[in-house]
């Protein structure tokens, strides 16, 4: 599988990147470069094998349902780039 | 003898005598790092202000007869870790301002412990990297040189290249580090230190920038096996703030790296004996069983047949991870903000993603988008995790005839700071023996074991059971023994 420069604009939208005209030959080619080794893949038998998801154990622990943190605002805002009282601010979005 | 001369080890009971304070400790690492670091460029951050105050603290404690297993030791935190009130970047630019709020669990164990910290230590961005050369905040140069080419600067490895130049030139006597895909053990290995990944789940997450959540692993690197053994025990242990983290004992590891390879069996995989590899590497390597069989273990040559699937299996795994886990990254909350005056908010997000990013951490979230979009899924992804599963089981089935594995830590020593940039799959091949341990989960030591032509260093990796981090240790003390490596970098504190 090999992409072309509208999918590479595509995948660049997806992933919510900015990509300047001129970077997407140099992109495309290194992506593909990149993409032609994984296919490699391709050649193992997998049937009947189970996706292993996790790095460890196969199940992840419960915690109980209850509140253990909040009251923060502050500490949760320290960092914001923009903020209009206890509220992250962004451009308009809602005409 | 100076102070930053000390094993972690030596200084432990160099304080305890009351030989030497942890202020006199701390101000010589200091002076040390404000020497060397300009060269170096290991520290992003140096805490000298705080460090000395901790110092001063850990001495008052002592002075009341309180002492912690790290007791006034000036360490340095790669700055991956978040540190409550201290810049953590991920070498980013994306994040080159934030300060967490918080710690990370990793570095409040050892804070709890009585560490001082030093500084925050440069790394690939946000962990993206085998060579350090993808930081924000500019490349580290590797403290060693080619004997016979002094002049070209060589890289520390990566992403830990930070951690492995800062201990290499005793600018620390220890440091944090994490791994992905051998970001702990590559760099050890090309700065001549010892470095361990311990098992997925052993170290909490919580509080280290996410990269790859079911590769991701903290551990330690140090000057020797031992003292990487003490501050696995500082930072490992149950943390119910990571959902992965693994509520099992923790062990005295440096206990363990005092029991002999006696009657032990090591594996020997035949698929690690791959083309191309520089002879001196498979000299070193058939050397260092050689010593395990000196002092009484059995070498076995074992098969782990999917081996030559692991880089490319992690090169589908890590991208989808991290194209999810850096979706965080959107000029809202935290960090840099990228916009026009007239930037809508999905612009704001499309700049702020494009400027805070580097090349390769762009590439990789590509990458990752792409394998885990609509129609590819099952081809990519789906096919990586099954692969995955083999990969592990070819280690399941290994290790029911073997205690531990020993293969090399790298394919090749340390390269300059201009080789191996032009293409992708050439620099992701630096993980060729390394990346297998985190797909498997399982942890990985990489010891100090000899020197190449050039004069530098090259290593060998242990990998061991899930959870068996003790056996990793004997073995990898074994062959620490038997190396005796005594080689030093031409740039470390006090030579210059």
């Amino acid at each position: 599988m090999s992409l072309d420069t509208e999918t590479v604009r595509r995948v660049a939208s997806l992933a919510r990147i900015h990509l300047e005209e001129a970077e997407v030959a140099r992109l495309q080619g290194e992506l593909n470069g990149i993409l032609a080794w994984i296919e490699q893949l391709q050649a193992v038998d997998t049937s009947g094998v189970e996706p292993m998801a996790g790095g460890g154990a196969t199940r992840l622990r419960m915690r109980e349902d209850v509140v253990t943190d909040g009251g923060i605002a502050e500490a949760v805002l320290a960092n914001a780039p923009d903020r209009a009282g206890d509220y992250f601010a962004v451009p308009k979005v809602v005409e | 003898m100076q102070p930053t001369d000390f094993s972690l080890r030596g200084a432990i009971e160099a304080l305890n005598e009351g030989l030497v304070s942890s202020v006199e400790l701390t101000r010589a690492h200091l002076e040390a790092i404000e020497a060397l670091n300009p060269r170096l460029n290991a520290y992003v951050t140096v805490s000298a202000e705080q460090a000395l105050a901790q110092a001063k603290a850990s001495d008052e404690r002592r002075a009341e007869g309180i002492a912690g297993p790290l007791e006034g030791i000036p360490l340095a935190i790669k700055d991956l870790f978040c540190t409550a009130g201290t810049r953590t970047t991920a070498g980013s630019r994306i994040l080159g301002n934030f300060v967490p709020p918080y710690e990370s669990t990793v570095s409040g164990n050892l804070l709890r412990d009585g560490a001082v910290f030093l500084g925050k230590v440069n790394l690939d961005e946000f962990a993206m990297g085998s060579s350090n050369t993808t930081s924000a905040f500019g490349p580290v140069e590797n403290p060693w040189s080619r004997a016979n080419d002094p002049d070209t600067r060589l890289v520390p490895g990566g992403s830990s290249g930070g951690s492995a130049a800062a201990v290499a030139a005793r600018l620390a006597l220890g440091a944090t580090a994490t791994d992905t895909g051998g970001s702990i053990r590559q760099p050890a290995a090309f700065c001549g230190i010892a470095g361990i990944k311990p098992t997925y789940g052993r170290c909490s997450r919580f509080g280290i920038i996410a990269f790859a959540s079911s590769l991701d692993q903290a551990g330690p690197v140090a000057r020797s096996v031992e003292d990487c053994a003490i501050l696995l025990r500082s930072m490992a242990g149950f943390d119910p703030k990571d959902s992965t983290s693994v509520d099992v004992p923790v062990p005295d590891f440096a206990a363990a790296c005092a029991r002999g390879v006696r009657g032990l069996r090591i594996g020997v995989p035949r698929e690690y004996r791959l083309e191309g590899i520089p002879a001196e590497i498979e000299r070193l390597w058939d050397q260092g069983l050689q010593w395990l069989r000196d002092q009484g273990a059995e070498t076995v040559e074992i098969n782990l047949p999917h081996t030559r699937y692991a880089l490319p299996t992690y090169y589908i795994v890590a991208p989808a991870e991290a194209s999810s886990n850096l979706a965080r990254y959107d000029g809202v909350r935290y960090g840099l903000r990228e916009a026009a005056p007239d930037s809508d908010l999905r612009d704001l997000y499309e700049r702020t993603r494009a400027a805070g990013f580097g090349p390769e951490v762009r590439r990789r979230i590509m990458i990752g988008t792409y394998v885990l979009s609509a129609g590819y899924y099952d081809a990519y992804y789906l096919k990586a995790q099954k692969i995955r599963a083999l990969i592990k089981r070819d280690f399941d089935q290994a290790f029911q005839g073997v205690d531990a594995i020993v293969t090399p830590a790298t394919p090749s020593a340390a390269f300059g700071m201009d080789e191996k940039q032009d293409d992708p799959v050439t620099m992701y091949l630096n993980d060729v023996f390394t990346v297998t341990a985190n797909l498997a989960g399982l942890p990985g030591l990489a010891v100090p074991a000899g020197l190449d032509a050039q004069g530098l260093p090259l290593g060998l990796q242990v990998i061991g059971r899930a959870f068996d981090e003790e056996t990793v240790f004997t073995v990898g003390a074994a062959l620490e023994t038997a190396a005796d490596f005594r080689a030093v970098p031409g740039l470390r504190a006090g030579a210059v």
